[in-house]
């Protein structure tokens, strides 16, 4: 190696590093204030202590917010799934014009402003005569959730040897045998991870949520955000490190079934 | 395969998945678009008219695309390099710049914005660490300034400058490289005429994906800027949520819109021309 080789070398990797604190400090950042005893957000807290944790039950609003949180990405998920699985075998096995233009119909909600959507949702669903929030909240996040599936469902099937189910068929297997026995257990690392990243994105989401809220009806990250807009203490820390913890739990089931790498895939 | 269902057929499983999108994001998106062209007399561009008159709604735009562009330039200065260097990473280091790089992405924008409110603050983390290496000479408050925020959003988005590049960055044979330096090019001119024009398609979607997230955010510019600074986002959600404005929020909102689909169309247009003469 060349000495601009090697300084070039050894520039990339302190940059990586350095990434690797920006990546990671707001969320270490979070998890040290949370456990902190104090009620400003000094760092490194004077002493630690539970009490921020201890509050949360009692915080009005947010377990019923956790609960339409959770109740909404489970629902939307599962839909999602169902039509998304549906459709990503269209795709692959189809032989009908317009799959490119389907394909990037379907993986747009993720490019297009939230907000600007959410806007759009809430006009057209008034128009169609929707008004119930927790349905329309439903209804808009198995848009949201969808493209996770499609995207994910599409690279499995690729990899799949559709040429399995015909041997499963030939060896006595009905049609409907065939698809349990042969393609769903090929699919089911496809249907984990998908399901594990799209219902975090509906439990995170907030620019399409905030069209659908009322005062009996709240997402979680909505709630979260009033909070810190009313009185922003380390309680909120609490609450963001039980979600941290939730997509670290995530990302320890996808590296087992599928691995990081596969996970970074884009 | 199916003798039930042939394959030229196969759109049948692809109905429903469609029919859903067309009726509850397709059309929406479509009835908002109509209604901000077409006004009790017809067609009419008056709405966009009185929006670009007002001087006001060029400095949003231009707040809009400033700090679009940095968060853009920052997380590319950033982002290049350790795609460069996940692709070479082997073991632990692999692990480790993964696991920095995707779990982020799963934890809610409002987690991350809230933490940067912290860390800026005038006695946050990184005040106290310029001030300690001698940088500064007395804590200043970063939040609620445009460092600030550039600083939160290029967090927020570089895994998605990252991934992009990364994802053409580790298809590249490591043998071009080897072959350009057995044949005398300088390690300079071999990263400009070989890693950079076979990385460009990724660059390009890296810089897309950024610059139209960093066009289209809300939570961040609210959390870290407040009220006196607006984009085109903060403008729309406020007219909405708090001024009851509808016109000058389906201006805006469509504003954004034509400007984050003119992103994603060009950029595609751009790395496919890129990809054909490369």
């Amino acid at each position: 190696m060349t000495a601009i080789e090697k300084l070039a070398t050894a520039l990339i990797w302190t940059i990586a590093s350095l990434a690797v604190i920006f990546l990671m400090a707001p969320l270490v950042i979070t998890v040290a204030v949370s456990f902190g005893d104090s009620t400003v957000f000094s760092l490194p807290p004077p002493g630690w202590s539970l009490r921020w944790y201890e509050r949360l039950p009692n915080t009005r609003g947010l377990a019923a917010s956790l609960w339409t949180s959770v109740q909404i990405a489970a629902l939307s998920t599962l839909l999602a799934l169902i039509l998304g699985t549906l459709c990503a075998i269209a795709l692959v096995r189809g032989t009908f014009p317009g799959r490119e233009a389907i394909t990037t119909f379907l993986i747009s909600p993720l490019m297009l402003p939230g907000l600007v959507v959410g806007i759009a949702m809430l006009q057209g669903f008034r128009a169609f005569g929707l008004r119930d929030t927790w349905t329309s909240l439903l209804v808009a996040h198995v848009v949201i959730t969808m493209p996770y599936v499609v995207r994910t469902v599409l690279a499995a099937l690729s990899l799949f040897d559709f040429t399995l189910i015909e041997a499963a068929r030939t060896l006595g297997c009905s049609y409907l045998q065939a698809i349990r026995k042969v393609l769903v257990p090929a699919l089911a690392p496809a249907f984990l991870t998908s399901g594990m990243f799209a219902f975090l994105a509906s439990m995170d989401n907030y620019p399409i949520s905030i069209f659908f809220t009322d005062a009996w009806t709240k997402t979680l990250p909505i709630q979260m955000l009033q909070l810190v807009e009313e009185r922003p203490d380390p309680m909120i820390a609490a609450v963001s490190t039980l979600l941290i913890l939730l997509a670290v739990l995530a990302m320890i089931i996808g590296d087992r079934l599928v691995g990081l790498k596969r996970l970074a895939d884009f | 395969m199916m003798r039930w269902l042939p394959r030229d057929r196969m759109l049948w499983l692809a109905a429903p998945a469609l029919l859903y999108l067309a009726f509850f994001y397709a059309m929406p998106l479509v009835y908002l678009l109509g209604r901000s062209v077409i006004g009790p007399n017809g067609p009419t561009l008056s709405l966009f008219a009185g929006f670009f008159a007002d001087d006001y709604n060029w400095r949003v735009i231009g707040n809009t695309l400033r700090i679009a562009l940095l968060v853009t330039l920052v997380s590319l200065i950033i982002g290049y390099p350790v795609a460069l260097a996940l692709a070479r990473a082997r073991g632990m280091a692999q692990v480790l710049l993964l696991t920095a790089i995707i779990l982020p992405l799963s934890v809610g924008v409002v987690v991350k914005a809230f933490a940067w409110q912290i860390v800026l603050r005038r006695d946050g983390a990184i005040a106290k660490l310029l001030v300690a290496t001698g940088i500064w000479d007395e804590p200043q408050r970063l939040l609620f300034t445009e460092p600030g925020l550039v600083i939160g959003a290029a967090n927020v988005f570089l895994p998605f400058m990252i991934l992009p590049i990364y994802s053409v960055v580790k298809l590249i044979d490591p043998r071009l490289s080897e072959a350009g330096a057995t044949l005398g090019a300088s390690p300079f001119y071999r990263f400009r005429k070989i890693i950079l024009p076979l990385t460009m398609p990724g660059l390009i979607s890296g810089m897309a994906f950024v610059f139209s997230m960093s066009v289209s955010m809300f939570v961040i510019p609210s959390l870290l800027m407040g009220d006196r600074f607006q984009t085109l986002a903060t403008l729309t959600g406020r007219s909405f949520l708090l001024m009851r404005n509808e016109a000058l929020g389906s201006a805006t909102a469509v504003v954004l819109l034509v400007l984050a689909v003119s992103i994603v169309v060009g950029s595609t247009i751009l790395s496919r021309r890129i990809g054909r003469t490369a």
